[in-house]
């Protein structure tokens, strides 16, 4: 196949993690969104990796899998933290930052 | 083959993404998030990126989902709460749609010669954990040690954010008072985990049988003699020798060697 479908099934997953954090309400959801917009991200990196013969772009895609591991660990901390205090899981009503 | 199979996994990838934002359920939004990691993996590994694929698999879709599920159950299975403000959920997907329309048009009509070909020619080891690693080792060895630090002050920091802020003390009336009653000597202490609470009680015992030894008489009663086990045998026969000549100065110093044990 050729390096444009990779391209193109990356643009439409990132499509759709925009659509899920813009209109889900749950914050574990909104991660998991988030989730797949960096994939997205990814799996272009690795096709243009693939088109130039360069492995940069691996290891640039392996980075970004770091940073969303440590994204996700922070993410979920805070939601422990949240449903321990007996406050809402959604974004809408947590607008407040006071402890 | 490659073509069929990067059908089924992009397909895959596309309905397990669409899955994660359309299902109710939580719990069905991390298998779905499951399936897709797993999609993107083999497309990983049709565009010969052998590392990434398996560290996608074993990084995301094994560790970092069970930490997910973890939270799901954690938190419970809570379904959404409001349904969105009415603006937002018109335009939030019409952005998205936009978004990946633009998405589309910048990278399939930027005209770059590659987008059209296969790739380039394909060197033998390519992508293989060998030349990631010397990739990470040699140019790449600045981010690859931030990246650890980062993981470092990422644990810290969820440690920090997800304990309790008040001890025990944050817990139901019950259990708080179980908290804050003395608990018996040496429970919970290294000092149990090796076995010295059970020493000290046999060398109490030991004390006491002095006592009554010395107090009728100096007879060495039978079932005593059983009941002294492993260790304390030598130390208990030595104390009771003892005790035939001089009686309550031996069963002070008895007590004083338990003493010296804790």
């Amino acid at each position: 196949m050729s390096i444009g479908w990779y391209l193109a099934v990356s643009a439409i997953i990132f499509g759709i993690g925009t659509a899920g954090v813009l209109t889900r309400r749950n914050p574990l959801i909104i991660l998991m969104c988030l989730e797949l917009m960096l994939n997205a991200g990814n799996l272009a990196l690795v096709a243009f990796s693939r088109m130039y013969g360069n492995e940069a772009g691996q290891i640039f895609a392996l980075i970004v899998i770091v940073v969303a591991a440590c994204e996700v660990t922070v993410g979920l901390g805070l939601l422990v933290a949240i449903s321990r205090r007996k406050l809402p899981i959604d974004v809408d009503k947590l607008r407040e930052l006071n402890g | 083959m490659s073509q069929v199979l990067f059908f089924i996994a992009a397909i895959g990838a596309l309905v397990a993404a669409g899955a994660v934002v359309l299902l109710r359920n939580a719990f069905y939004s991390v298998l779905a998030l499951v399936a897709h990691l797993v999609c993107l993996a083999v497309l990983f590994m049709l565009l010969r990126a052998e590392f990434v694929a398996a560290a996608q698999v074993v990084i995301y879709a094994g560790a970092v989902m069970v930490l997910y599920v973890f939270v799901v159950a954690y938190i419970g299975g809570s379904e959404e709460v409001t349904a969105g403000s009415g603006m937002l959920r018109i335009i939030g997907p019409l952005f998205a749609l936009a978004l990946a329309v633009e998405l589309l048009i910048a990278l399939l009509g930027s005209g770059l010669a590659g987008i059209s070909g296969k790739g380039a020619v394909y060197h033998t080891g390519f992508g293989t954990p060998a030349h990631i690693g010397k990739l990470f080792l040699v140019n790449y060895l600045f981010p690859f040690e931030v990246a650890s630090l980062l993981l470092l002050v990422a644990a810290v920091g969820a440690v920090v954010l997800a304990r309790r802020h008040h001890g025990a003390l944050d817990l139901s009336p019950e259990l708080e008072a179980l908290a804050t009653e003395p608990r018996p000597e040496f429970t919970g202490t290294t000092a149990e985990g090796v076995g010295v609470r059970r020493v000290y009680r046999q060398l109490e015992a030991a004390s006491e049988r002095v006592t009554r030894i010395s107090e009728s008489g100096g007879v060495l009663e039978p079932d005593d003699a059983g009941e002294s086990t492993g260790a304390t045998v030598p130390a208990a026969a030595g104390v009771s020798a003892g005790a035939v000549t001089s009686p309550s100065q031996d069963a002070a110093a008895g007590t004083h060697d338990a003493e010296g044990e804790r």
